[in-house]
């Protein structure tokens, strides 16, 4: 048993897992891949030469016909809630797993299945959202061709949606591996890890919905 | 001697690895929801009342913005409670992050309204 332990995980030089050590680096990288994008999209921000624009209406000669301010802050709204709602999810599925089987953590709400589902839902959800934005967008004439905001826009929400959709499709795996063989206490490091993506996820959306939609 | 495995690998992980920290409990997680949201209407309201106009509305946004970011980071990522490579890790870039970020703007005028 000794020699599978330490064929398994040998013990590491800071005394950590390795494998947390690596989200978090992964995750510190991502914080510049994205600060990249945002610096883009503000320095972008108010140099388009025709409409339509996320703020301000457009109207002739700028633009053919009137166009009205492009972006629906109350469907982001909605969208910021349940990402916001979704890292509550995951947080709670951590907490079902790590305890799985200890007292208080019985029936639907200590079921690291349901919060599971109800993170990839509520993920999925913000997706639909995105997906109605972009094609609302793309519909009023907005394309990531027409001006530099619609460039650094859908450049950096895109971005963004793409790693929302990595993580659901993780969530998913994660409760693949729970209704075929069940996640306990001993996995509780592998739901952390895509713990931290999510919220990470949810960060930088927090980060873009001021920066982006609020702030004119 | 996969149960054997299994059960090395999940005390090497939380044990060992000296990774078991204290974590917030429920109610505080759902306590920490609440804030968020409540951060987030009050975000949303200020946006359609006049005090969008303030020159006082960007700085509280984005006070507001970095108060939800901190929260999420420390209460959800667990950072508060992890162990300090992992803050280093973290706080490291995203020094670097936010200070190329404000360099930029800085180079781009948008500070000087050109």
């Amino acid at each position: 048993m000794t020699a599978v332990a330490s064929h398994a995980h040998p013990p590491t030089s800071t005394g950590l897992d390795h494998r947390k050590i690596a989200i978090w680096a992964f995750i510190g990288s991502e914080c510049m891949l994205f600060a990249s994008l945002i610096s883009t999209y503000l320095i972008y921000k108010g140099r388009s030469v025709v409409g339509p624009f996320p703020h301000e209406a457009c109207n002739p000669p700028v633009c053919a016909t009137h166009l009205n301010p492009i972006l629906n802050i109350p469907v982001t709204s909605f969208s910021t809630f349940v990402l916001l709602m979704s890292s509550l999810a995951m947080v709670l599925a951590l907490a079902a797993v790590e305890n799985k089987g200890k007292p208080g953590y019985e029936g639907l709400l200590g079921s690291s299945k349901f919060w599971l589902i109800s993170t990839a839902v509520l993920g999925i959800t913000f997706l639909g959202c995105q997906a109605y934005e972009f094609t609302s967008f793309v519909h009023e004439g907005l394309t990531i061709r027409t001006n530099l905001f619609g460039s650094s826009f859908f450049t950096l929400t895109g971005f963004h949606g793409a790693h929302v959709t990595a993580g659901v499709l993780w969530l998913i795996t994660l409760l693949a591996i729970d209704i075929k063989r069940g996640l306990g206490p001993k996995d509780a490091l592998l739901v952390d890890i895509a713990a931290l993506y999510w919220h990470f996820v949810d960060v930088v959306w927090i980060a873009i919905f001021t920066l982006v939609y609020l702030i004119k | 001697m996969a149960d054997q495995f299994t059960h090395t690998h999940a005390e090497t992980d939380v044990h060992a690895m000296g990774e078991v920290h204290e974590h917030p409990t429920w109610k505080q997680y759902k306590w920490v929801a609440l804030i968020l949201t409540l951060i987030t209407v009050v975000e949303v309201w200020i946006y359609y009342t006049p005090f969008k106009e303030s020159p006082l509305f960007v700085p509280v946004l984005l006070i507001m913005s970095a108060v939800k970011f901190a929260i999420v980071v420390l209460f959800y990522m667990h950072l508060k409670y992890d162990h300090k490579l992992f803050k280093a890790l973290f706080t490291g870039p995203l020094i670097i992050a936010m200070s190329t970020l404000v360099a930029l703007l800085f180079l781009f005028g948008k500070f000087s309204g050109r």
